[in-house]
């Protein structure tokens, strides 16, 4: 059973209709690229998986449960779509740290929230926050910031940022992972340490989702790769068939003139 | 008349300015805060009936207001102020007083907030959202102090307004220090009512003091 299957997602903004019939699907363990021009609608889409857009149609299943269903009203309220967001996590392009907590406290924040929904919270307070701490510690040297713990996010670097958002997202062991063009909003220079840390993700075998413009790394840590246009998915395969022999000529055309730069 | 019962008298007028203050923030805050959800709400009447109110009441002077809540609630609805409040009992020309303070600074205060919060960027709330946060935990634990930490420099100026605006009671005859001080002048005394101002400047003094203390506590961050 594919552990995220995607059907017919379409979105519109006003007039403006940003994706038109959107559906694939992907295995555990697989790392999917989603490259395309701006405004092709990739941002779009990982954004109604996370909820944080409602589409207008189309259907998200997780391991073959029904999450979203645009047909079904009753699944819409706001309660259900919190515990539904937890098989996602979300790395943004711009970070969006919090910036009044430091780098344990960003990744610990929301792992204390649900603990303290847990019945057994109050008994065992102390035993929760310790394990919850060390969780935090263990995350935050797994993306090679072990000597920033108490630093707040104005002191850390773009990478380093973004190193942290990682691993505040892995904090609630999302299945599937989502990147906004992680390094987007970073120097050129910093881009290797966030593209690194997302590569050594791969190989302890998180499900991804990767929206980028970064073509080398798409090619290189990619199972798939998924090429879209105007809303619609103009071609997918494996990064070598996309990269190495694209068969539509939007794509071909795209891969040029990104080699024209 | 010596110094020092010129001094002592001007303090006790002092004194209800202190309380007009105090009374006056301790119930504004809470109810700028309410008004601004009011005013940001995506329920249109409630937001236009809140906007429209924060209108009239920015757009009318605070005197107005005073003598609005001193004499209409008695020539239209034959309603009289109560001369006390659980248990406490208090001039009725104070409580009116304090009644249109409360409603003038709630709605300055709410417009205040409401520039705070939405100054918040949304990548903030989504940030919250993903995290499976639910709303109130995204404003109490993730917007709020970024929120304080941005209104404290308009907030302070303010309150500073505030200490002053107090001595406006005086037109509903509250006997407050300006009041005082122009009684003097009755039996020859001028120098009173200049003296006044130094009372004034000794409580914005430790005002400046207060805020700046407060900025310096929420300098660890940035955002």
């Amino acid at each position: 059973m594919p552990i995220l299957e995607v059907r017919n997602i379409r979105k519109s903004f006003g007039n403006n209709e940003v994706l038109r019939g959107v559906g694939f699907t992907m295995e555990k363990g697989e790392v999917l690229a989603i490259i395309g021009s701006s405004g092709s609608g990739k941002t779009t889409l990982l954004r109604c998986l996370n909820f944080l857009e409602r589409p207008d149609a189309g259907q998200i299943l997780v391991n073959g449960e029904m999450l979203f269903d645009a047909e079904d009203e009753s699944i819409h309220n706001e309660k259900e779509l919190r515990k539904k967001r937890l098989h996602f996590g979300l790395v943004f392009q711009s970070f969006n740290l919090f910036p009044q907590y430091n780098v344990l406290r960003n990744v610990s924040l929301a792992m204390e929230l649900l603990a303290k929904e847990r019945p057994d919270f109050k008994s065992r307070r102390r035993e929760i926050m310790g394990e919850i701490e060390s969780r935090a510690l263990a995350l935050i040297s797994r993306v090679g910031l072990a000597d920033k713990v108490n630093s707040y996010p104005y002191q850390l670097s773009g990478g380093q940022q973004q190193r942290v958002a990682i691993a505040r997202a892995l904090a609630l062991s999302p299945e599937i992972l989502c990147f906004d063009e992680p390094t987007s909003a970073l120097d050129p220079e910093l881009t290797g340490e966030v593209l690194k840390v997302i590569r050594s993700l791969k190989s302890s075998d998180s499900t991804m989702i990767v929206v980028t413009h970064e073509m080398e790394f798409a090619r290189n840590v990619a199972d798939k790769v998924i090429f879209m246009a105007d809303g619609l998915i103009e071609e997918e395969g494996t990064a070598e068939e996309v990269f190495g022999n694209p068969k539509s000529e939007r794509t071909r055309a795209f891969f040029s003139s990104l080699s024209e730069r | 008349m010596s110094f020092q019962t010129v001094t002592k008298v001007l303090l006790q007028g002092f004194a209800e300015n202190c309380v007009i203050f105090a009374v006056t923030l301790l119930f504004a805050i809470p109810l700028g805060l309410i008004i601004a959800f009011g005013s940001m709400s995506r329920f249109w009447p409630l937001k236009w009936l809140t906007r429209t109110f924060v209108w009239v009441i920015r757009g009318t002077p605070l005197m107005l207001q005073l003598f609005v809540v001193m004499y209409v609630p008695g020539l239209l609805f034959d309603v009289t102020m109560p001369n006390r409040v659980l248990g406490i009992p208090i001039d009725p020309r104070m409580f009116s007083a304090l009644v249109a303070f409360i409603i003038n600074y709630a709605a300055y205060f709410s417009e205040i907030y409401r520039g705070g919060i939405e100054s918040i960027a949304v990548g903030q709330y989504e940030a919250g959202q993903v995290l499976g946060m639910t709303g109130p935990q995204i404003f109490f634990k993730v917007v709020l102090l970024q929120v304080v930490k941005r209104i404290i420099p308009p907030m302070g100026n303010e309150i500073i307004t505030l200490v002053k605006d107090t001595s406006l009671a005086r037109v509903i005859a509250v006997q407050e220090i300006l009041w005082i001080a122009e009684e003097f002048t009755t039996v020859g005394l001028i120098w009173p009512l200049f003296y006044t101002g130094v009372f004034f400047l000794a409580f914005c003094g430790v005002l400046t003091l207060l805020f700046g203390f407060i900025e310096r506590k929420l300098d660890y961050f940035r955002g």
